[in-house]
This record gives structure tokens, sequence and C-alpha cells, in this order.
């Protein structure tokens, strides 16, 4: 299934990139590293904006640059969604949209205009001024126009790093949405954890213009031997089902294979798949279940391994019943007081689950 | 006293000509230039900026050595048919072309620089071929910097002297632009002449650049973001 093909051997002045790794021809897969660590050269030789010495790129069968031939961009059926939306200035919202969609041979058109448009609520600005919109209302536009190409790899250089928080907020969910509606695999960089535990389903982490790691992004946020797992924020990703609404407590339960954790109540159907998001920081261990607390969610849990963060704090990761795993942030003294060792069986209290989709 | 208007219509023609040819000819280089990380890129640029500095009897001097009969140029035209260009039109609008070259190719180079990489390469990724994407993205979004550099050419131009008197001389019709007429009426004293001319060059400039400001102000205006 890995279609995403990508060996990249470049140097840019003093940054000596050599990145290799696959990816499954389909969802999101989050190029995740810090800044410097060579996501976007990474981003810009897939794209064919830089031109690696040496490469191999090759997607879903189709080869775009190996040892003899180097596809130049306009070639290459992309959509690139750039860090500033840079849509132009001398151009309306509506001409902006039309400049890749006229470019495409009428028989490659796959997307139409108006899905786009009403997917990420744009129709409204469609006469309006370029420079006259919004940060949020211009990454829009940007991601419509990028799609109205109908392209067979979407390129995201973080998208959403240059607006603000609410901004943002708006945003995620057209982002979610564009993926469950259209299914482009797409390139996603990002340096923040919390984008890639909402948006990735496979991950590869870049460090130093290498890639260290790379497989599902639930797995990876919570491998204690990478550095996502030491960000204050550091997170699970738990994969489940909806199983019930409780109407009088105003809670919907998302069942995991045996166990079930509730969030506040979404309108969604029962039997819908969703993702949920627990911060390590939001999960204290205990040796017995107990009935005689506020928390609602428990979970019992085996003990994989640790690893101190801090002077005063350990990371503990855990695996579910059904396999998947837990991230929890304790104190060093809790630790060693409640003896944990791997292989342990505890319970986890989970004070708060966030659901993303 | 009758006005004389044949220096007034030769000097538009000869305006005109250069900046036109100029605009094609001062896109590419000032392109390259804006573009390129070549090591003789800076040697480049000096060569472009020298008819700023140079005295323009320099400038012509060599142009006439160039441009004689048995000069490089000269013999060139010559196996073209074209005659020798010396004391005509044609060697005026190749001199011109010269000296007002870095009035061109800098506001342009400035205004791609500006400009920077990112339009091209969202046209680009937008499947829109080199080409395709300077004519689209480049030369909308760089149109002030085209008003700079064809007004300043056009200004530049009406106002040479030094190059004009070296290669093209003082034939009514042929190479008698405005300046050398001035000068002609100064020499023989014909004050009301020179004062008629002179006064209109001095409107005609001052109008030129008033509107290139206006017109560039409004343009930088409209497209802020």
């Amino acid at each position: 299934m890995s279609s995403i093909e990508i060996r990249l051997k470049h140097r840019f002045g003093d940054f000596e990139m050599d990145v290799a790794f696959d990816a499954p021809g389909q969802g999101v897969t989050a190029l995740f590293g810090r800044s410097g660590s060579g996501k976007t050269s990474v981003l810009r030789a897939v794209a064919g904006l830089e031109r690696a010495r040496q490469g191999l790129v090759r997607i879903n069968g189709e080869v775009w640059q190996d040892g003899e031939r180097f596809l130049p961009v306009h070639r290459r059926p992309i959509g690139y969604v750039f860090q500033e939306a840079s849509l132009f200035p001398h151009l309306s919202v509506r001409k902006n949209l039309e400049y890749g969609l006229h470019r495409v041979a009428e028989g490659q058109r796959q997307i139409p205009f108006q899905d786009v448009v009403e997917l990420l609520g744009i129709s409204s600005l469609l006469t309006r001024a370029t420079p006259r919109l919004s940060g949020g209302e211009r990454q829009r536009v940007a991601i419509a126009r990028a799609l109205l190409t109908s392209p067979r790899l979407l390129l995201m250089d973080e998208p959403l790093s240059a607006l603000d928080h609410a901004a943002k907020q708006t945003i995620m969910p057209y982002l979610e949405r564009l993926h469950d509606e259209f299914a482009i695999p797409s390139l996603y960089v990002s340096h923040d954890p919390n984008e890639v535990a909402r948006l990735a389903d496979h991950m590869v982490v870049l460090d130093a213009g290498r890639a260290t790691a790379q497989g599902e992004a639930a797995q990876l946020l919570t491998r204690l031997d990478l550095p996502l797992s030491t960000y204050d924020d550091a997170s699970a990703l738990l994969e489940g089902f909806v199983s019930s609404h409780d109407h009088s407590y105003h809670l919907t339960w998302i069942s995991l294979q045996g166990n079930r954790v509730a969030v506040p109540r979404e309108d969604l159907p029962v039997g819908r798949h969703a993702r949920v998001q627990i911060q390590a920081r939001d999960v204290s261990l205990s040796i017995r279940a107990h009935a005689d607390t506020s928390i609602l969610n428990i979970l019992p849990v085996r003990v994989i391994d640790t690893r101190d963060i801090s002077l005063t704090q350990v990371l503990v990761r855990l695996a579910l019943e059904d396999g998947q795993t837990l991230l929890s942030r304790i104190t060093r003294r809790s630790a060693i007081g409640m003896g944990i060792h791997e292989g342990m069986q505890l319970y986890a209290q989970v004070k708060s689950v966030a659901l993303l989709s | 006293m009758t006005f004389d208007w044949q220096p007034v219509w030769l000097t538009l023609k000869l305006a005109s000509t250069t900046t036109l040819l100029l605009l094609i000819i001062g896109t590419p280089i000032a392109w390259w230039l804006a573009r390129t990380h070549a090591w003789y890129k800076q040697a480049l640029s000096a060569v472009v900026a020298l008819p700023l500095v140079l005295p323009p009897t320099v400038l012509g001097f060599y142009l006439l050595i160039m441009l004689a009969p048995d000069g490089p140029v000269g013999q060139l035209t010559q196996a073209l048919g074209m005659g020798t260009l010396p004391f005509t039109f044609g060697g005026l609008v190749f001199a011109s072309v010269l000296y007002s070259l870095p009035f061109v190719v800098q506001p342009l180079q400035n205004a791609f620089e500006a400009l920077g990489p990112r339009p091209a390469e969202v046209a680009a990724t937008l499947r829109a071929s080199p080409w395709d994407r300077f004519m689209t993205v480049v030369i909308p979004l760089a149109r002030p910097g085209f008003l700079t550099a064809a007004v300043l050419c056009f200004a530049h131009t009406v106002g040479e002297f030094g190059v004009v008197l070296m290669i093209g001389g003082n034939i009514p019709g042929e190479t008698r632009v405005l300046s050398v007429a001035i000068y002609d009426y100064v020499e023989t004293l014909d004050y009301g002449q020179a004062h008629l001319l002179a006064a209109g060059m001095l409107a005609f400039s001052f109008l030129v650049l008033m509107t290139l400001y206006l017109v560039n102000g409004r343009i930088s205006r409209s497209h802020q973001p």
C-alpha cells in the first residue's frame, strides 16, 4: 500500500537533506519536525520547486523525478498550499480560483467548482478583491484554489501557522471535512502535535534533514524515544466509534473496543468512526479502580515503558486492552511510590477527552 | 514668428521608438538580473549602470567609432545593407537605447526583486508554464515597475543632448531633436524660439513625472494587503 515513495538528497548551503520515506497512497501524512528540520524543503522538492540533486519521487505509480527524469512543477498534478495564502492580489477571489481550474483540461476536472466553494464556505467572497480578505478567508480561498486543479497529491506547508488561534480553530473543521470528502492523498507539514493529532493518519518525523521515524500517527505520537512525547501538550490518539448518547447527562459515549469514554454530547450518528485525543497531563494512574471518584473515564491499562522527562516528571506509556496506547504524565515521586514498572496493571483516570472527528 | 514643429515630432518619435525597443530588450535583462546568482551578475549590473555615470560625450565617442564604416557595428550594418548609422535617425535610436538602458532595467529589476519568487511559484503549482506565469502574474504584478521604466526612459530620451550631438549632429528632420534645436536657437541669439521650446520641455517633464507619481501611488494603494 506504500504508494508515495520519496528519496531525496540535496545540499542547501550548509544544510544537508537526506530523506527517505514511504507513505500510503491515501489519507494524510504529516511531515513533522521542529523548524529547520527540513520539512518545507522536502515538500518543495516533492512539488518540483526545488530540484534535489539526487532523488526519486514516485506517487501512486507515476515517477515525477528519478535519475533521468524531472517533471517541471507545472506538469505535476499537485495542489500546493503555502504557509501564507499567496493569493494573486491583482485578481478577484473568483479569478484566483479559476486560475488553476482553467489550466486543467476539462476532462480531468474531477472536483466541481460549487462543491469546493461550499465546502470551504467562500461562496459569499467570490466577487471580493483579495487584499480585503481576512487571514482565515485568504487561506480558505488558497486551499480551494489548489483543490480546483483536481490534484492527485495535496501538499500543505503549515497552512495554519500564519493564522491566529481563532482563525485556526475555524479552519480546522474545513481541513477535516476536506480529507473526508475528497480523499486526496496529502503531505501535511507541521510542527504542531495538536494539528498532527487532529488531521494525520500517517506520520514522518524529520530531524536535521533526515527522516528519523515513520508510521501511524497514533503510534508515533506516543513513542517515548521521539521528541513528540516530551512536548508539554503531549497526547495520545485513540480510534473508536460512537456507541450511545446519554441524554439526561448530556454525554456521548465513544466505544474503544471493550472500553468506553465519555465526551460532552455531540450530535453524531451512533456507529460513526470517532477519533479522540487525550493529553498526557490529563491522565492520572491508580492501582485499584475507584468508584468513589468524580472521574468518569477510567480505563484498565498495562504499563509499556516509562521515561523521565525532567527531574520531577515521568512519562508513562500505557497499553489499553485493545492495544491502543495512552500517555500519562505523573510526578517521579508518585511513580516510585506506586512502584510503577513494565507490565504492571493499572487504572488510568482520564480527566478530559477531546473528540476530534 | 513661425514655430518650427519638426524637432518636437522628431523628439517624440525618437523617444517612443527607444522606449518600445528598450521595454522589449530590458525586460529579459532585468528578469535575469533579479533572479540569477551567477558570479558575473555584479559585473553585468555595473555595465548596465555605466550610462548613468559616463559623460555623454564618452559614450557618444565610442559609439561613433563602433558605428563608423570601419567599426564593428558599422561593418555589420553595411553587410546587412543598412548603410552606416552615424548622422541618421537609426543611429540616434541605437545610441538612445544604450544611453537609456539603466532607466529601464533598474526599475524593472527592482520591481521583479520586490515581487520575489513566490507569485510565480504559486502560478507554477497551478499548472502555468514559465511563459504563461510571466505574462499572467509577473507582468501584471510588476506593472508599477513597467510604468516607471517606460516614463523614465521616454523622458530621459527626450532630454538627451550630448550623445545626440556626438552621433547625430544637427540635421533637420533626421537628427535635429529638441535639445539640439534649443542649443541652436541660443547660439544664434533667437531667445524667443528658445524660450518656447525650453518652457515646453519644462512643462512636459513636470507633467510626465507628476502623472507617474500619481499613478504609482494609486496602484500601490490598491495592492496593499
